[in-house]
């Protein structure tokens, strides 16, 4: 709970900093479109966290976003298919490439890097060639339902935020609620030791890329009609690192065992202030990433240093 | 006398919540091996730490050669000639024997490149070696040699540190008996050099033999110490818990019942050649003795699901039953206490509750989502059924005692009701008082009728708690000898491979 705090604060000072230096921060259109991006982020990056709780690493969420939009797009605007079932359908493929990320983790035994990795070049490269390298999209009208998800409001809170809290309290329920999730930290924590205690951590494992396949399905499908065109090489690019980074920012640690649902939100959140503090102090966009990296190094640096102080006392 | 090498006087040390060492003093004279013995949390290893430089005490002040010195750092402790081998060897298996003697402070040459000095490496460790008696090229790399190999390693290195005072914390703790037999014909030559040694073990069968006097601590303080006459079993162990330990080793006394379980050649990955076929009767400790390596363990893993048998039958209780995974055994009450509780037997990041109900979660779950107040009410009765001593059930396993650790890991399996118990080397590491605990438990689950299996390497465990011994020898079973045919010439005749 203490890092998940420790986020929290660092959030809570930033936005008061932001909100002195540009009062614009506080409008209610730049907080609507921050919690929408918000919602987009935290719903995959909590996938990512579940990953790297079990121990691994998910590197393919982003590609994973390429090829569902360029599916989603071809489906719904060449083949029209009716909109629930093609947006079943992309969600069933992610989530069965999270299965098969799953199998080859721990039936082949490859590290969890090496075939995210793969993955990361793989769906990158077939969306390309799907799409032709050509720029997707769904026009400008129809498909109102599914853009809703993406642009809509409901008491003028975005969609993909509810979507998100939603998804949290599930979530939230099974990770730290549920025997499901006792399990989940405990393999990460120990894997031979939950194989001792009989749990079968090998369907565990692969479960927790499942649960990431389907997250980025969801967040993909709402990011594809966010942007509403999906330029294949491009779309989704290093949104597996803003995953990775928001658990942990959350206090995921990479060895696993370790984070909370509560806090992969709270670091996708700071992710996103960020981001939005780079565009209200006029600070040239393309520093954008340095600031990130910067404020991400900076935080982990005063998690080391309280952690040394308080085992020294 | 000659004057002392070392002088300890009045050390205290204070961890939050806990006085570690209150006001101790220890002395060490030239060429003397002094055994410190006490339970767990004795406070052996913080004294340990702080003459090896890992701690700095909060009182008390140290000499060596009647000078007075303050020892701040690890390599401050090298410098003045102490040397420690630490129980989890601290060598690397990736490099030589060569090269981990000398980490760290390579010889060079070929100035100004500062090239590694090869040849005069394994000039100087071949010498080390030979003292040490360790015939292998100083070349070969670490991970082709045993452990006890890897430990004579550490020794070599304290050596070309010129070591005067070594700490030896439990060396012989993974050993075989020949192996412990050579270490121990190792550390009084060292004394015959007039290398001091400071000697940690549980054994008490091994201070008996080497060392010229026993410092005893408890509870952080100074219990005593006994001259090399008083050592024996008795004096040390009365000084180590502060009273008399009846019931140490309870002789069983029971009618032979009909086997439990029935193992049918099986055959292991390890040794895919030769099958293993025995039974458990009801309410018996099978011990199973051998030296390491023999294929204990993997007999054990085997039954348990851990690695899956190559081929072979086991029926429990009558029936065939097929175990391809923990999850199966456990399903058949067969359970495992495994000989790595540390990293196969316990998460010790997570609290006591957490590991006690792992293995039954779902016993405490209604559709899916635990029910804590079961599960606290679970942890909390088998921590005092078990008599685990702890803050509360949401300390952490790793912040436990090793007898509490084990105590922790028979939670697990005790919460359910057991059928077959498998113990491998249940009191490793374990202090007196509760080895007495864990084999009065083992006596108490036999008589209730669970048939245990009891893997051990050391031999008064073997002889003083099993109803009957399985000897195995590289992969076979050399033997089962019955109560009255056990002796440990017997048994080491089987382990060895004679009939």
């Amino acid at each position: 709970m203490r890092k998940e705090l420790g986020t929290f604060a660092l959030l809570v000072v930033l936005c008061i900093v932001v909100a002195v230096l540009n009062p614009r921060f506080l409008s209610p259109a730049n907080l609507q479109n921050m919690a929408r991006l918000i919602g987009m982020y935290g719903i995959f990056s909590i996938g990512s966290g579940i990953v790297i709780i079990t121990g691994g690493i998910d590197l393919s969420v982003g590609s994973i976003f390429a090829l569902l939009g360029v599916l989603l797009s071809i489906m719904l605007t060449e083949w029209h298919v009716p909109g629930a079932l093609a947006v079943t359908a992309v969600i069933a493929v992610t989530t069965g490439l999270g299965l098969l990320h799953g199998l080859l983790v721990t039936k082949v035994r490859i590290q969890p890097f090496i075939v995210t990795l793969c993955g990361l070049l793989f769906y990158r490269g077939l969306a390309r060639f799907i799409a032709g390298d050509e720029t997707k999209g769904f026009g400008s009208g129809g498909f109102e339902a599914l853009r809703n998800l993406a642009t809509g409001s409901l008491f003028y809170i975005p969609m993909p935020f509810i979507l998100m809290i939603i998804i949290g309290v599930v979530m939230w329920v099974v990770l730290h609620r549920s025997v499901y999730g006792r399990y989940l930290y405990a393999v990460g924590r120990n894997e031979v030791a939950a194989r001792y205690s009989g749990i079968n951590s090998p369907a565990i494992i692969a479960s927790a890329y499942v649960l990431s396949g389907l997250l980025a399905g969801v967040a993909g499908v709402v990011l594809a009609f966010y942007t509403n065109s999906i330029s294949p090489s491009s779309h989704g690019n290093f949104y597996e690192l803003y995953g990775i980074a928001a658990a942990v920012l959350g206090g995921c640690s990479l060895r696993g065992g370790e984070g909370s649902v509560i806090g992969i939100i709270i670091g996708a959140a700071l992710l996103q202030v960020l981001q939005n503090l780079v565009n209200l102090l006029g600070i040239p966009s393309s520093l954008n990433f340095a600031v990130m990296g910067a404020v991400i190094l900076l935080g982990v640096i005063a998690d080391q240093l309280l952690q040394r102080r308080s085992v020294a006392k | 006398m000659s004057s002392p090498i070392l002088e300890m006087k009045g050390i205290s040390k204070r961890f939050p919540g806990v006085i570690a060492l209150d006001s101790v003093d220890l002395e060490v004279y030239p060429g003397e091996i002094v055994a410190l013995s006490g339970e767990n949390g004795a406070g052996k290893s913080t004294l340990m730490k702080i003459l090896g430089g890992v701690y700095q005490p909060d009182a008390g002040q140290m000499r060596i050669d009647g000078q007075e010195v303050v020892i701040r750092s690890v390599s401050d402790a090298i410098s003045r000639g102490i040397g420690f081998i630490h129980q989890e060897l601290n060598v690397l298996d990736n490099l030589n024997i060569g090269e981990n003697v000398f980490l760290g402070r390579e010889p060079l040459w070929g100035w100004p490149l500062r090239l590694v000095d090869r040849r005069k490496i394994h000039a100087q460790t071949e010498t080390y070696l030979k003292r040490l008696g360790l015939d292998v090229p100083s070349e070969t790399p670490l991970r082709n040699l045993s452990l006890a190999q890897q430990q004579m390693v550490e020794i070599a290195k304290s050596l070309s540190l010129d070591a005067r005072i070594l700490i030896m914390d439990e060396p012989t703790s993974s050993l075989t008996l020949t192996e412990t037999e050579r270490l121990l014909e190792v550390t009084k030559d060292l004394r015959a050099h007039g290398v001091s040694i400071i000697y940690i073990s549980h054994r008490l069968g091994e201070i008996q033999e080497l060392a010229d006097r026993v410092v005893v601590l408890r509870d952080g303080r100074n219990a005593g110490s006994l001259a090399r006459e008083e050592i024996n079993h008795d004096n040390i162990v009365k000084l180590m818990v502060g009273r008399d330990l009846n019931h140490f080793y309870e002789h069983p006394q029971t009618a032979p019942q009909p086997p439990c379980v029935e193992v049918q050649n099986l055959r292991t990955r390890r040794y895919p050649h030769t099958a293993v076929s025995f039974d458990i009767r009801k309410g018996e400790v099978l011990g199973f003795a051998g030296l390491v390596g023999a294929g204990r363990s993997e007999v054990a893993q085997a039954i348990f699901g851990v690695d899956a048998p190559l081929s072979g039958t086991v029926r429990l209780e009558g029936e065939s039953i097929k175990i391809s995974s923990p999850q199966d055994a456990i399903a058949h009450g067969i359970y495992l206490v495994p000989e790595d509780r540390r990293n196969s037997g316990l998460i010790l990041e997570v609290p006591i509750r957490e590991n006690i109900t792992l293995p039954a979660l779902s016993r405490y779950a209604a559709a899916g989502l635990i029910e804590y107040d079961k599960e606290e009410k679970v942890a909390a009765e088998m921590c005092r059924k078990l008599n685990i001593k702890a803050p509360s059930i949401e300390a952490r396993a790793g912040n436990l005692s090793g007898g509490n650790q084990q105590k922790v890991v028979l939670a697990k399996w005790l919460s359910l009701d057991p059928k077959v118990l498998i113990f491998d080397e249940p009191t490793r590491g374990i202090d007196v008082g509760a080895k007495a605990e864990i084999y009065q438990l083992m006596r108490r689950l036999a008589e209730s009728g669970v048939a245990i299996m009891m893997i051990s390497s050391d031999m008064e465990e073997i002889l003083g708690e099993s109803d009957r011994v399985g000897v195995m020898h590289e992969g076979r079973l050399t033997g089962i000898l019955e109560r009255d045919q056990c002796s440990e010439e017997a048994i080491m005749r089987l382990a060895v491979g004679k009939q």
